[in-house]
């Protein structure tokens, strides 16, 4: 009786082991076989990743996360989104509840290295930056000594505000507060002097949700780098080459002008390039496991990168952002694709 | 009868043996599984391991330190830190907490109908409305209510209320301050071996330390905050995450220990009462002289709980950016990526925390609790 109950439990415990080995490879296997993609977006960033009324997300990250959907499963709708806290979003990754984390995350040597992470091409160039409320009269970060600011933890920002503050022999007071809401809540309320985080965040903060974004001022400093790319799990490089030219396929899209109204008619374009990506020439859907289409349901369904930029953060968005950076490099730009052969 | 079948309770058969090796040895397995699943697991994975981190340089600013702190420092005084804030909340809450919630649970059973009603109404609101969502509302309330430090109130001289918190003097610190406290501890010392001449002994405690004092000519400075640019510098402040943190937890549990002191006293049989009143002493003297001693013995263990809850739920903190322990711990695993270290050693700290809390008051429990003969 006592022999066999152990034994039971012995056979419980190997099946339990079994289950328990984590799935290391095959991201895309799970994901086609789930029918759905799962990425990782914040809790609400205007232009980035925010969720209407409706519960419908949009935002630049979303649009990445729905072009890795066009690309593996043939419709950008079948992508699912778990919002997650700065702090929550590697260990999202890490343990596999998500399969891709496209959440306004800054590639940095320590998050490539130490945290199982592999970083794709960077979709947003961006930088810190502060923002204080006019009638404060700043008109520069270095006039910031003393100034109580507010910042997120567990991110760069938090790292990149002490390294600032410390190079320029300044002193700060850091109120720091997890949820992004309640960090916005406490500077508008007058908590702090300033807000800091990424330039585009702070755009998207001040038009989405200051009572009259007129009252605030973007300082010119931009003190950091702030590249911000999808991430997935380190050691699947079939899953990671998908998502890596997810991003170069909207890149390339802009760069030989296809877009999401005439992607149809670029299916006929003479050029040979044009014709690999969008699947006319077969061959390069193969070598990413995936349907010859796939770059073709991408910018058919989501855009390519110029719109998708337009429409969540530049000129056709509230928040009105500059390409800049995120130009492509033939305008000035950072934005640059690998060739599609 | 009785004796036999507790024996034949505790008597362990071969089967009964058997059996418990054998969970012991599965729990052991699934335990050792476990471990060694993680450890390859994020091996394979790439992530870190181990505890080197607690020596690198933390880089990240901190808003309130008890301890000179700067970002150049390492992990481990980040935590210290964080540590150290905790125990700050902890003490002061757990204090302050006690005093408010034992006048509440005496007001539970007041004479008056109004002050009975009121107390009433405070321990059913409060206890009943979640901790985080107190502390949220405090912090806004505190954030709102006051003015920016520019238009800060003056409540008293050098005193300041703003939305940065309360700012205040303190005393900049000179060595013959400590020369006085060896001085004060010396003269206690002396009227405690030296039983009589106890008045004596007190008026030393008073005389030497002040000699000493006048003797070094008198070193008061004070450090004034001032307003400089945005907010006050020199001087103390209470940030208003702090007080919001403090204020939530003690109003919170206030509510539960009152409950317990209530409770405590109702124990006390009513003849207690009856014969306190029989000797001629009023209800002041009777609660203070005959019930609340008794009371205290059936009060402290359910205390205990309390009090632990009181420390564990100060990691709400997080919530509204006071740099607590566990908001340090996150920031570092955060930074690092090393959360099973991190959050492995916040237990601990916590743990450790909890069973020092439970120790100290168990002793003293130990020392009020009736010696039944």
């Amino acid at each position: 009786m006592t022999f066999s109950k152990a034994f039971a439990a012995a056979l419980a415990l190997a099946a339990a082991a079994q289950l328990a080995a984590p799935a290391a490879a095959g991201t895309l296997a799970a994901v086609k076989g789930r029918g759905y993609l799962i990425c990782g977006v914040s809790t609400g960033l205007a232009g980035f990743s925010i969720a209407d009324q409706q519960g419908r997300y949009t935002g630049l990250d979303v649009d990445t996360c729905r072009a890795v959907a066009a690309a593996v499963l043939g419709d950008a709708g079948k992508a699912k989104f778990i919002p997650s806290t700065a702090e929550q979003r590697f260990t999202l990754l890490q343990s596999g509840e998500i399969d891709v984390l496209t959440r306004n995350t800054t590639w940095t040597l320590a998050r490539d290295t130490g945290l199982g992470l592999t970083f794709a091409p960077v979709t947003y160039y961006d930088g810190q930056g502060f923002m204080v409320a006019k009638k404060l009269g700043v008109k520069s970060a270095k006039e910031l000594n003393g100034a109580s600011i507010c910042v997120q933890p567990g991110t760069t920002t938090e790292l990149n505000l002490a390294d600032y503050f410390r190079t320029n022999h300044l002193s700060f007071k850091p109120v720091v507060i997890a949820q992004l809401e309640e960090a916005e809540n406490a500077f508008f309320s007058g908590r702090c002097d300033s807000y800091t985080t990424d330039r585009s965040g702070l755009a998207g903060t001040r038009a989405g949700k200051a009572a009259n974004p007129d009252d605030y001022l973007i300082l010119p400093e931009v003190i950091s780098k702030e590249p911000l790319a999808p991430a997935v799990r380190h050691g699947d490089d079939e899953w990671f080459a998908i998502v890596k030219w997810t991003v170069f396929a909207l890149i390339a899209a802009e760069e030989k002008g296809i877009t999401s109204k005439n992607v149809e008619d670029m299916r006929k374009s003479d050029d040979p390039e044009v014709k690999r990506m969008l699947g006319t020439t077969p061959g390069l859907g193969q070598q990413l496991h995936l349907d010859e289409a796939w770059a073709y349901n991408i910018v058919k369904q989501v855009g390519n990168y110029g719109e998708i930029f337009d429409r969540n953060v530049g000129k056709d968005s509230p928040l009105k952002l500059e390409r800049g950076l995120n130009a492509l490099w033939s305008q000035g730009g950072l934005m640059y694709a690998m060739p599609f052969r | 009868m009785a004796g036999q079948r507790r024996r034949s309770r505790h008597e362990l058969r071969p089967g009964a043996i058997a059996i418990q090796a054998a969970v012991l040895a599965i729990v052991l397995l699934l335990g050792t599984y476990l471990v060694h699943n993680t450890l390859v697991n994020m091996a394979r994975q790439g992530i870190a391991t181990g505890f080197g981190y607690l020596g690198r340089e933390a880089a990240f600013e901190i808003g309130e330190t008890l301890i000179p702190y700067s970002p150049a420092d390492s992990y481990g005084r980040a935590l210290l830190v964080g540590l150290l804030n905790t125990l700050q909340v902890a003490i002061i809450g757990i204090v302050v907490s006690t005093v408010l919630g034992t006048l509440i649970g005496i007001a539970r059973l007041s004479g008056n109908w109004l002050v009975r009603k009121l107390a009433w109404a405070y321990v059913e609101i409060l206890r009943n409305v979640p901790l985080l969502l107190q502390l949220i509302v405090w912090w806004d309330l505190l954030r709102v209510a006051a003015p920016p430090p520019r238009a800060a109130w003056q409540i008293l001289p050098h005193i300041f209320v703003s939305n940065r918190g309360l700012v205040f003097p303190t005393l900049i610190w000179s060595p013959v301050y400590l020369w006085m406290g060896v001085a004060l501890m010396a003269a206690l010392a002396a009227a405690r071996i030296v039983a009589r001449g106890k008045k004596r002994a007190a008026a030393l405690a008073l005389i030497l330390p002040l000699a000493l004092f006048l003797l070094a000519g008198a070193p008061l400075a004070w450090e004034v905050p001032e307003l400089q640019g945005f907010n006050f510098s020199g001087g103390h402040t209470l940030s208003p995450e702090l007080a919001a943190l403090l204020v939530g937890l003690i109003v919170y549990t206030a509510a539960f220990i009152a409950e317990i002191v209530r409770s405590g006293i109702e124990g006390v049989s009513r003849g207690q009462s009856e014969a306190a009143a029989a000797l001629g002493l009023n209800r002041r003297q009777a609660l203070r002289l005959v019930i609340l001693p008794q009371a205290l013995r059936i009060v402290i263990p359910p205390l205990i709980g309390e009090y632990l809850a009181l420390t564990k739920n100060s990691s709400l903190a997080i919530a509204i950016g006071y740099p607590d322990l566990t908001a340090i711990t996150y920031t570092t695993l955060n930074q690092t990526g090393q959360a099973v270290e991190a959050i492995a050693l916040m237990m601990a700290i916590y743990l450790a925390l909890s069973l020092a809390t439970s120790l100290i008051m168990n002793w003293y429990n130990a020392r009020v609790a009736l010696v039944e003969r």
